[in-house]
């Protein structure tokens, strides 16, 4: 299994070096000319207004919390499903519960509101 | 051995007896032989890459009743190299305010980690990178690292717009995720295992598209989700935010973003065919030896990204909050109570005949989706009823 | 001293120069992409040690999930963003001391165990981590009841980030 991951490693360093070697050939050969008006801000032509950091909605936060609840509660699962083949009906239901619990509190933040895009 | 049988180990034995011979240590030779496939591999997705441009354009063009490239080469096909060519000579241009380190590392990471997921796919019986018993998993924690991509492209440009797309495309990645991963289960279930290998195994008898046609399907809008492709491509929402998270980048950058895109979606075809259509099974022709398992492989991939572009070119986009609503509303719970049957009547089927476990997976799931439809109905039409109710005088007025 | 070894080394120096590097950067955003790089780095050594769920769940939850999260939290602190306050506190010294203390606790506790210089016997092939781990989650002797308390824990937290968001509107 570690041989596994040394391949992986393996790939990691090449699957990055072809990108790292496309940009290397074309910063060999393509023409650098800058100037100001090249390097500024694209904005359809505008002149760039105010600062680059406008406030965000705080719901992409909330998102990324209900996220990240559910993915962790998937990564429990998986075990549990590997494992599933050779299991009593019983520890089955175990997981179904797990699941459930966690659906429930899908299910109240939905009461909530807080799914809703305001 | 024999090469028809065996082409990677009967390659690699014959290079490690010519190694060994001009006196390298075994394990040199060994690594050599590993470095080697590695990078036959990913350098047959790039070419493979390429060859996806003039795929996409060609399909795109036929889709919108165009004819699409058709001067360079036959059918146009060499058109893609003349695209790399202008992408290479292309000035390369940094905004100002922009973060270097950041701003050049994003599209290398972007292509990595597409090029990542190959390192699992079984392309033949015999021929895989390595057979991870974390297979599922992997292809979310290579996800995780584009994700990364986006959100590091769009900071370091320095563009409003750009954080913009960035943050609706991450939002819409995290969001996905979720039925992604559970659709990823099912197949996990039934093949007792996370590897991709021993998933296509598993499939010896029937497709797991028979035994899970509604996982199939969620996990196909949720990958489509996930390339940030139409209906769902609100990242890049040219007529709002002109290209979101990649809008400041030109010449290779750019061409690294792109051809990261059309790889991604290639790959997720081919994970779909892996996960649900039986991987490089084929009615027993994946028998008649590997190149053919390959090529069977990458025909199923190949239409799992032609249903993709299928969808990308037909569906409108939509907006984040009806996006966003689809998924936690519809179809993460969807998913759940999918996974939750389907782990239930895995295991109440489990000793009867084939024929049986078959039909009860089979029938489970029609039963579901048919009591979805349903509940849909009736809520569209509580919707329609709200809308038509308020104004009737309006619709009479019109006849 | 085995290939390994020098490997884990290596990636050791990795996930310490980058989590200092989390701690002394001045700009947000960069401390919160070594901080990537930091459980990488973690994941890393998880592969080493050939606990492959663990290694994929570190970058699936923490790279995936939590490092987008504060990501996004910086992003969303406005102003605080530009704000380049002094890099220490006045507690600094306090945690000086806590952290030698722990070190040298760390230190004196291992100081006489031989265990760095021996290697893990090899796993047999047919070692399944991932169901073994499986079956010991479900199991009724082994830890069940954290498997289920750990769901009413993320319930917890789900309706922790909804009371929240119901304080801001």
């Amino acid at each position: 299994m570690q041989n596994d991951w040394l391949y992986i490693g393996l790939f990691l360093v090449i699957a990055t070096l072809i990108p790292v070697s496309a940009l290397l050939a074309s910063w060999l050969v393509s023409p650098k000319k800058p100037n100001p008006i090249k390097q500024s801000t694209y904005e359809c032509g505008m002149e760039t207004v105010g600062e680059n950091w406008v406030q965000f909605k705080a719901q992409y936060y909330i998102f990324a919390l209900v996220f990240l609840v559910f993915d962790v509660e998937t990564v429990f699962l998986f075990p549990w499903a590997v494992s599933l083949g050779r299991l009593s009906l019983f520890a089955v239901l175990e997981g179904i519960v797990f699941v459930l619990i966690l659906v429930a509190g899908l299910v109240y933040a939905w009461r909530k509101g807080m799914l809703e895009w305001v | 051995m024999n090469f028809w049988f065996d082409p990677v180990n009967f390659i690699a034995h014959w290079l490690t007896g010519l190694l060994t011979g001009w006196g390298l240590a075994p394990w040199l030779a060994g690594a050599i032989i590993q470095l080697i496939g590695v990078v036959v591999l990913i350098s047959l997705m790039m070419v493979f890459d390429i060859f996806l441009v003039w795929v996409e354009r060609k399909v795109v063009a036929r889709f919108q009743d165009r004819l699409g490239p058709n001067r360079v080469g036959p059918f146009g096909i060499f058109q893609p190299f003349a695209d790399i060519i202008k992408l290479i000579i292309k000035e390369d241009i940094t905004p100002d305010g922009a973060d270097r380190v950041v701003y050049n590392l994003a599209p290398i990471l972007s292509l990595m980690s597409v090029l990542l997921l190959w390192a699992i796919v079984p392309l033949a019986p015999v021929i895989f990178g390595v057979d991870l018993n974390v297979g599922a998993l992997y292809i979310v924690a290579a996800g995780s690292i584009g994700t990364l991509s986006i959100i590091m492209a769009a900071w370091a440009s320095n563009n409003k717009y750009a954080l913009i797309g960035a943050f609706r495309q991450v939002a819409v990645l995290v969001s996905f995720e979720i039925p992604m991963i559970a659709t990823m289960l099912i197949p996990t279930i039934l093949a007792g295992s996370m590897g991709m290998n021993e998933i296509v195994q598993g499939q010896q008898n029937v497709w797991y598209v028979v035994l899970a046609p509604l996982a199939a399907l969620i996990f196909m809008i949720a990958a489509i989700a996930e390339l940030g492709r139409s209906p769902f491509d609100l990242n890049e929402a040219e007529s709002e935010i002109v290209a979101g998270f990649h809008i400041e980048y030109t010449g290779m950058k750019f061409g690294l973003f792109y051809a990261g895109e059309l790889l991604h979606a290639f790959t997720f075809g081919g994970f779909w065919a892996i996960l649900f259509l039986g991987g490089y099974r084929f009615f027993g022709l994946e028998n008649l030896g590997p190149l053919v398992a390959v090529v069977i492989l990458f025909a199923k991939a190949m239409f799992g990204y032609w249903v993709i572009m299928w969808v990308r070119y037909t569906v409108m986009r939509i907006r984040i909050d009806q996006m966003l609503a689809f998924n936690w509303k519809f179809l993460t719970p969807v998913a759940f109570v999918l996974l939750m049957l389907t782990a239930l009547m895995n295991t109440l089927l489990r000793g009867t005949p084939v024929a049986v476990y078959i039909c009860g997976m089979l029938l489970t799931n029609v039963l579901l989706g048919w009591i979805i439809v349903e509940i849909l109905r009736g809520y569209s039409r509580g919707e329609r009823e709200k809308i038509e109710g308020a104004a009737p005088a309006a619709a009479t007025a019109h006849r | 001293m085995t290939a390994m070894q020098i490997f884990f080394l290596i990636v050791g120096l990795i996930i310490l120069g980058s989590a200092l590097m989390v701690v002394t950067t001045g700009n947000l955003i960069h401390a919160a992409l070594w901080l990537i790089v930091t459980l990488f780095g973690v994941a890393v050594l998880y592969a080493i040690l050939n606990a492959s769920f663990l290694a994929v769940v570190q970058v699936v939850v923490y790279i995936g999930a939590i490092a987008i999260l504060f990501i996004f939290a910086v992003m969303l602190t406005h102003k605080e963003m530009r704000d380049r306050g002094p890099q220490l506190n006045n507690g600094w010294w306090l945690n000086a001391v806590i952290a030698l203390l722990t070190f040298g606790g760390l230190f004196w506790m291992l100081r006489s165990w031989n265990g760095f210089l021996k290697s893990a016997a090899d796993l047999p092939a047919s070692y399944d981590g991932v169901a073994q781990l499986g079956r010991a989650l479900i199991s009724p002797d082994a830890f069940v009841l954290p498997f289920e308390v750990a769901s009413v824990l993320l319930l917890a937290a789900l309706v922790g980030a909804v009371y929240i968001a119901f304080n801001r509107k």
